[in-house]
């Protein structure tokens, strides 16, 4: 196994009942890099990462994520990765420290670790004044990074976004890219799922799934190179429409 | 151990900060057992009647006044004739009639026997049986009276011992339903609720990708209401012997034991609802379209099951409030230990089991 | 959903009707006879034939019928003392003891009355059979009493439950529907994407509440069936009746619920205040216990019931035969109420949007 690589995945299926949600995919994503996971609504995105996460049996195939199988080692998996859902999901009647020292809690942090933590986090967040407050007061945009700092709390070797910045403001968007531009940086590997199309842009690799099916994976370069495009939502469109 | 640590306080986070559902959670159970302890009866008191009275002789008014003197009956009307009985039924005054023979006094003295209709509402057969026999015992009682020179012969006279509930009151029968009803429904609503309030709000996602165990987020999650649910039973318990001063024959500390066991499978049966319900409104309607009725019905608390047909006998076996409301009964009015109800204890205990081992089978650690 | 709405209801209208009865029957009953002669027998014997009394055991002593009765297997215990036949031949009369067991109070005094009757019918027998020449005749005079179950001769329950049933269930999944449903949109985050559209409040909650208005009269309508053709139970009055006063009555629910819906947060408090109501309604609407029988305070409390008045209100019509005028102030008193509660629901609506 080639220790670069976080994720291998070869011909990853998932049925429900007749209908094929995700269709024998395969690729690899490697240590550091940001992977775009694009398509549009009911291309089969959030299943896939499902199963990547151990939340979701894929029906066949094979899947390796930060060096275990999804399918027998699925509770080794959980430990070493990060996961922040379309769905906001922090507790809306906890403040902002009870959120962090909740989640640092179930990862197995250390209290003294934990009080770190939530010290950088909320300096580096700028949300001081607000660390005693109830999360449901806050601004979404703030929740939105929030929730995006909290899944690294316990520094995963990978995090998986689903489509983190669905509602969000293109300022607040850019300040959540410039997030997780500083997470690649530390190393951490980051699996993100959107249909905003110039975000594929940031990415350093991006895969498009049409219909279950990986229909290109690439370089936003390469791949706007291969489409004769201008840009990614001229690529993805192309590939839409086939 | 420290993760569950943490996860049971977030727990109680989510409990205090809910202010109002804790002001439900223990206002409830106690304006509740204050009502029903001192309202609801099934005795049968001061109940409205009507008087047909065709002879309006001595011996007829001798008996109305007999019966108005009863605390069971109060006379509301006097009507002339049989064709008003209708009436006043459709109407709902009163509950029933009596109607006097014409010559009532003369064919007593004459013929030794006269006779009194009593006509009763029956689109409630309980009271309108009930109200019959009251009435036969006030005549019975007045002919006794009126004939007690004579002395009877070759007569066997029953003593009767009430045991248990010498007075018959009916708040013994009831509040032990009323605190089974309230434990079992708050219980199993509060769990379901939150467990699937976590799937709804999505946070349930994250929590299965965490390393936590999902054995470990529904206990964590059930492990405060054990907490809550025991003070609700506790102050029940108080209520009842202080405030209705029920006896309690045995053993405080079993009592406490064997509460803490029906409470613990009604949040069972809240996960079990849990794990099949995606929201939290199918959680609620779940647990109570589904407990509310059969536990009342079902569970000896009204209505006793002996009465019931066979079939049904069968199905409230299956209810577990069926077995509490024995062994509360028990415990606090005959005063029996173990050994006299380790069988209704052993099907709690095995209905818990059940209902865990369902859940955990149910229980969806992978979404899909 | 669907499912819970209507099936989970019917089938308990269905299963619960046949639960709810007050009849004393299948009493299990034991003896003791330390007389062992053929009196005590004739007696035991009587016990035996009669259809109320179930499972006889005859115990050979006293703590093993105590410990019986500790453990619930037996409610009546007879005991005949020893010389029973003797004493009564020559002294008479004699006593017998009687045990029950009296936590359910009421069907303790029934039991009673039971195990009175068959002593007495035996004394008969006894009189009948031991009378001697010596013994002067006298004759008692006699009350005779002739009850008459009107409406419902044979005493049947079901035709009392049924109907009152069929009430609690409409009650029910009206109310925790429109108790959830304006919290739900309020917790998911829709009710605002309504609130910024030009609808009006009142088109809004009229589009909110008419669903459920119609569901409980499907579910009443499925329930007057089963009732007719399952149960068998009269409907000697107008139908028509019954719905005009059910489609009013229901609208006094539905304004409860949305009041409860208003005012809180979650769809957990809504639901606890629903419940809490319900069971106060239930428990207190004269179906299972007599109205009557409750205090003066908790009477004017049922005042305050709707429940109380639909239970009357279906009674009425459909056993009795009550027309409008007979149920005249029921049907204003609930009018009354849905306009009550309606008003306040539109009024606290608009108070918390």
């Amino acid at each position: 196994m080639n220790n670069n690589k976080v994720i291998q995945v070869e011909g990853l299926t998932k049925m429900f009942g007749d209908f094929t949600a995700v269709n024998a995919i395969t690729f690899d994503v490697e240590k550091g890099e940001i992977f775009g996971f694009l398509g549009a609504n009911g291309a089969g995105k959030t299943t896939a990462m499902k199963m990547l996460i151990g939340i979701s049996n894929p029906t066949s195939g094979n899947a390796n994520v930060a060096g275990f199988d999804v399918f027998t080692n699925a509770e080794d998996i959980k430990k070493n990765i990060g996961y922040m859902s379309q769905k906001f999901a922090l507790y809306d009647d906890l403040t902002v420290r009870e959120n962090i020292t909740f989640f640092g809690g179930i990862y197995g942090l250390s209290r003294k670790r934990i009080k770190e933590k939530s010290d950088a986090l909320i300096e580096e967040l700028g949300l001081q004044n607000v660390a005693n407050k109830l999360v449901g007061a806050l601004p979404l945009g703030w929740k939105q990074k929030l929730s995006f700092s909290v899944s690294l709390i316990h520094d995963p070797k990978i995090v998986f976004l689903d489509e983190p910045t669905g509602g969000v403001d293109p300022i607040t968007r850019r300040q959540f890219w410039e997030l997780i531009y500083k997470a690649a940086n530390q190393g951490t590997t980051v699996f993100v799922t959107t249909h905003y199309m110039d975000e594929a842009e940031y990415c350093d690799r991006v895969s498009i799934m049409v219909n279950g099916k990986i229909e290109a994976l690439d370089t936003p370069k390469k791949l706007k190179e291969q489409f004769k495009a201008e840009n990614m939502n001229d690529v993805f469109l192309k590939l839409a429409r086939g | 151990m420290k993760r569950f640590i943490g996860f049971i306080k977030k727990e109680f986070y989510h409990i205090f900060r809910d202010r109002r559902s804790l002001f439900i959670l223990f206002g409830m159970p106690i304006a509740q057992i204050l009502l029903f302890g001192f309202a609801i009866t099934n005795e049968i008191n001061n109940v409205d009647i009507a008087i047909l009275d065709h002879s309006k002789d001595a011996t007829t008014k001798e008996i109305i006044n007999k019966i108005s003197a009863s605390k069971y009956f109060s006379i509301k009307q006097i009507i002339e004739k049989e064709a008003d009985i209708e009436s006043v039924f459709q109407k709902g005054h009163v509950k029933a009639v009596l109607n006097f023979e014409k010559d009532f006094s003369k064919n007593l003295i004459k013929d030794n026997k006269a006779t009194v209709q009593i006509i009763t509402d029956a689109t409630d057969p309980n009271t309108a049986n009930t109200i019959s026999n009251y009435v036969n015992a006030i005549l019975q009682q007045y002919q006794k009276d009126v004939n007690k020179d004579i002395t009877i012969v070759y007569q066997i006279i029953p003593e009767t011992r009430m045991v248990y509930n010498p007075e018959l009151k009916s708040v013994y029968m009831f509040v032990p339903g009323v605190m089974t009803i309230i434990l079992m429904l708050v219980s199993a609503m509060m769990t379901s609720i939150s467990i699937t309030r976590e799937k709804e709000l999505g946070t349930m996602e994250i929590l299965l990708v965490s390393p936590l165990k999902p054995f470990q987020v529904i206990i964590g999650k059930v492990f405060p209401y054990i907490f809550l649910s025991i003070i609700n039973a506790v102050v029940i318990v108080m209520l009842s012997i202080f405030i209705f001063k029920m006896p309690v024959e045995g053993s405080l500390f079993l009592l406490a034991l064997e509460s803490i066991l029906f409470i613990i499978s009604a949040l069972a049966l809240g996960i079990l609802i849990s794990t099949i319900s995606a929201t939290q409104q199918t959680a609620m309607m779940i647990s109570l379209m589904g407990l509310m009725l059969p536990v009342i019905l079902l569970s000896g608390f009204i209505f006793p099951i002996s009465s019931m047909p066979l079939p049904l006998q069968v199905i409230s076996n299956i209810i577990p409030a069926k077995w509490f409301i024995i062994i509360i009964k028990g415990i606090m009015l005959k005063g029996v230990g173990i050994q006299f109800i380790w069988k209704e204890t052993l099907i709690l205990l095995g209905m818990t089991v059940l209902f865990i081992a369902l859940s955990v089978k149910k229980y969806k650690i992978r979404l899909e | 959903m669907l499912p819970i709405i209507f099936v989970l209801p019917l089938l308990q209208l269905v299963i619960l009707s046949n639960a709810a009865t007050f009849e004393v029957k299948n009493i299990k009953f034991g003896y003791i006879d330390n007389d062992h002669t053929s009196t005590s027998r004739a007696l035991v014997e009587r016990f035996n034939a009669s259809t109320y009394f179930n499972v006889i055991t005859d115990f050979p002593s006293e703590a093993l019928a105590s410990s019986a009765m500790l453990k619930g297997e037996v409610d009546v215990v007879l005991e005949i003392p020893q010389y029973f036949e003797h004493d009564l031949q020559n002294e008479k009369h004699n006593r017998l003891g009687v045990t029950i067991n009296a936590i359910d109070g009421a069907a303790a005094g029934v039991m009673n009355v039971y195990v009175s009757q068959i002593i007495q019918r035996f004394n008969q027998h006894v009189k009948v059979d031991l009378l001697q020449p010596s013994d002067q005749q006298i004759q008692v005079s006699n009350i005779d009493t002739i009850p008459l179950f009107w409406y419902n001769e044979t005493l049947n329950y079901k035709t009392f439950m049924v109907p009152g049933i069929l009430v609690l269930l409409v009650t029910m999944i009206t109310l925790f529907l429109s108790g959830m449903n304006i919290v739900r949109e309020k917790e998911i985050g829709t009710l605002e994407q309504i609130n910024v559209t030009p609808i009006k409040k009142s088109q809004f909650i009229i589009g909110k509440l008419f669903p459920f208005w119609v569901i409980g009269m499907g579910l009443l309508t499925i329930g007057l069936i089963i009732a007719k053709l399952i149960f068998n139970v009269p409907m000697v009055g107008s139908l028509p009746l019954m719905y005009v006063y059910t489609s009013i009555y229901i609208l006094v629910v539905l304004g409860i619920g949305l009041f409860i819906s208003n005012f809180t947060e979650t769809q957990q408090q809504a639901m606890f205040i629903a419940w809490f109501f319900t069971v106060i309604f239930i428990l207190m609407s004269g179906l299972f216990t007599p109205i009557e029988s409750m205090p003066k305070w908790a009477q004017i409390i049922t005042e305050f019931n709707p429940i109380k008045y639909f239970v009357e209100v279906m009674r009425m019509v459909m056993l009795k035969g009550s027309g409008v005028t007979d149920i005249l102030p029921q049907l204003l008193k609930t009018l009354l109420y849905a306009l009550i509660m309606n008003g306040l629901a539109v009024w606290s609506y608009k108070k918390t949007t």
